[in-house]
């Protein structure tokens, strides 16, 4: 059915439509109104047979979900930035037991300076964790990943992070088609556990190995991300035909046929990408865009495959690896390794900073060009960057950086407009 | 692809008033995108909501900086933020105000634009009138579907049904009917002045 709702409101929906069983939260913004949507419906009546549990911290939300997980329950949380941060122990160690857990992970920037907006700083600081990372495009495709979720998390007993852009998305109201629980049921099937606590047939779970068995059983977590590489395309052809429309995936393109530039990202800015690229298709410019929606496991070979016919690529990410560049692009550059092409890093929209058509079109210009630098950080104020490294080249006690950084440009909060 | 920028203070129901125009063009069947500007908002300080209203798929995701129209929620936003930033030229502006264009301090801003997309209403008194709070933000979508056009007065309705049920519903689209009554009168008083 269609709706015209908030983005955390559809989540939450969609989510109560995969029968979950236990859901286990800790409020941090931009998250919360997903977690605050289902804590309704559990009350309510609407969501039933589900245990919903207010925990005390990130950390306690996700052993509480591993504990939940390892007795058989199909198990939900949600959580951003410092809070993910926060768990980060607990989150190695369900995809090291292998749980399927599904975590919403609402992008956020990471601290310090505190910021509440929206990058990917988040879950990229968890590429290594084992968890599968699927990022959403729009409100819709957000619902739709948390139910391929579920299914894909418990065929690989493996945990997967839908991450979705905090603000952008989670707080937009946008149209959505809500399924029905009769779809979602017949795509959905009960779950039933590869392992389980049970006082019936007690097994151990976690028990410590040592260096005669680490490597096979971290191989282990490796070869079951191969199989989602298959298994992942392969729900999306299964959604699509009991849902009737395009979803997940592991790479999407557009207009990239006879594409000599094509523009890599990842979520919601893929819109606004989409978007200039119409425009600039129209002047002439012959530019694509490729998607990713499968963060982890990397898609290599279809990344490679969607860049053999074009000149170069610029990958625009919300994320910096600090001393090296970007997060994504260096996946990106492991993918085309071989295959001669220019790449250029673009790091972009860090801590909220709005990415707009008007310095996509300038970036990619550039990019045709091939005049843009291997690494550039887009729409960055050099002035106030500069005048700060300067005031620590003249003096040692300088105080705080962010705080005098903020004092030149003249913002305690107020905005432009 | 028509886009409007909500100004107001928090506590005023800025963030509402742009989702609530979003699910009126949605009752439509029209495409909508409402977003609020993302900040650690307090009560009193400065809000800022978009929405985008379109016949196809909204993807763009920037916020909204060449918006056809303005609502202002709080006249005394004017000496505090740039309100009309972007605005293209004829575009619509409807203010919550006892006040006129001229007494504002924006006759010279808005001197040759078209007087019938200039409006204001006194949005805080009909909501005090009609639902006993100070809350502007849904008598100014009534205003605004009449001097913007882009969406119906009933579909303002529907989206308050939406978000209030019982009285507070019926306050609300009293409150909504009488501006936009109040706008339409404005607006042809605007036309008959110029003709």
């Amino acid at each position: 059915m269609l709706k015209q709702c908030e983005g955390s409101h559809a989540v939450a929906e969609a989510v109560a439509l995969c029968r979950p069983e236990v859901i286990c939260a800790y409020p941090i913004s931009p998250q919360t109104h997903i977690v605050e949507g289902l804590g309704e419906m559990v009350k309510g009546g609407e969501l039933k047979d589900c245990e919903f549990i207010n925990v005390e911290s990130e950390f306690a939300a996700m052993s509480v979900a591993i504990g939940s997980s390892a007795t058989g329950a199909r198990t939900y949380t949600a959580t951003a930035s410092q809070g993910l941060l926060y768990m980060v122990e607990a989150v190695y160690n369900a995809s090291g037991l292998g749980l399927p857990i599904v975590m919403t992970v609402a992008n956020r920037a990471i601290g310090a300076p505190i910021n509440i907006w929206n990058d990917h700083s988040d879950s990229l600081s968890q590429r290594d964790c084992g968890w599968i990372q699927l990022f959403a495009e729009t409100n819709q495709e957000a619902l739709d990943l948390h139910i391929q979720a579920f299914k894909l998390a418990e065929e690989l007993s493996l945990p997967v992070m839908v991450c979705m852009d905090g603000f952008i998305l989670t707080h937009a109201y946008e149209r959505v088609d809500m399924p029905t629980q009769e779809q979602v049921d017949a795509f959905l099937p009960p779950y039933e556990p590869r392992q389980v606590l049970d006082v019936n047939e007690p097994v151990s779970i976690g028990a410590m190995v040592g260096p005669e068995a680490f490597m096979e059983v971290r191989y282990l977590a490796h070869a079951k991300q191969m199989q989602a590489l298959e298994l992942i395309p392969q729900l999306a052809a299964e959604f699509k035909s009991v849902f009737g429309r395009e979803s997940g995936g592991l790479i999407r393109t557009y207009r990239c046929e006879d594409a000599e530039t094509i523009v890599i990202a990842m979520g919601s800015v893929l819109g606004t990408i989409k978007d200039t690229v119409d425009e600039m298709r129209e002047a002439g410019h012959k530019i694509g865009v490729l998607g990713i929606t499968s963060f982890r496991p990397f898609p290599l070979v279809e990344v490679a495959a969607a860049l053999k016919n074009c000149k170069r690529f610029v990958v625009l990410e919300k994320s910096l690896a600090v001393g090296n560049g970007g997060i994504v692009a260096t996946n990106v550059r492991m993918a085309v390794t071989g295959m001669g092409l220019k790449g250029y890093t673009v790091v972009a929209g860090l801590g909220g900073r709005a990415i707009t058509m008007k310095s996509l079109t300038g970036l990619f210009e550039k990019a045709g060009r091939d005049e843009l630098d291997l690494v550039t950080f887009l729409d960055l104020d050099w002035k106030v960057v500069n005048k700060q490294l300067e005031r620590e080249r003249e003096k040692r006690r300088t105080g705080p950086a962010a705080e005098a950084m903020l004092r030149d440009i003249g913002a305690v909060a107020a905005r432009n407009y | 692809m028509f886009q409007v920028r909500i100004h107001g203070r928090g506590g005023q129901g800025v963030v509402t008033a742009a989702e609530m125009l979003s699910i009126a063009a949605f009752e439509e069947g029209r495409h909508a995108q409402a977003f609020p500007s993302f900040g650690s908002e307090r009560t009193g300080a400065p809000v800022v909501a978009f929405c985008r209203i379109a016949d196809k798929e909204i993807r763009l995701r920037e916020p909204i900086m060449a918006p056809d129209a303005i609502i202002i929620q709080d006249p005394t936003l004017l000496h505090q933020v740039d309100c009309f930033a972007g605005l293209k030229k004829d575009g619509y502006i409807l203010i919550n105000t006892t006040k006129t264009f001229e007494q504002l301090g924006l006759g010279d801003f808005v001197r040759d634009w078209h007087a019938e997309r200039l409006c204001t209403v006194s949005a805080t008194e009909l909501s005090l009138k009609h639902v006993g709070r100070p809350v502007p933000n849904v008598p100014l979508l009534g205003g605004f579907a009449a001097v913007s056009g882009i969406i119906k007065l009933e579909s303002v309705a529907m989206a308050i049904r939406d978000k209030f049920s019982g009285k507070v519903a019926d306050g609300n689209i009293a409150a909504a009917t009488e501006a936009y009554n109040i706008v339409v009168a404005e607006m042809k008083e605007a036309l008959t002045h110029h003709a």
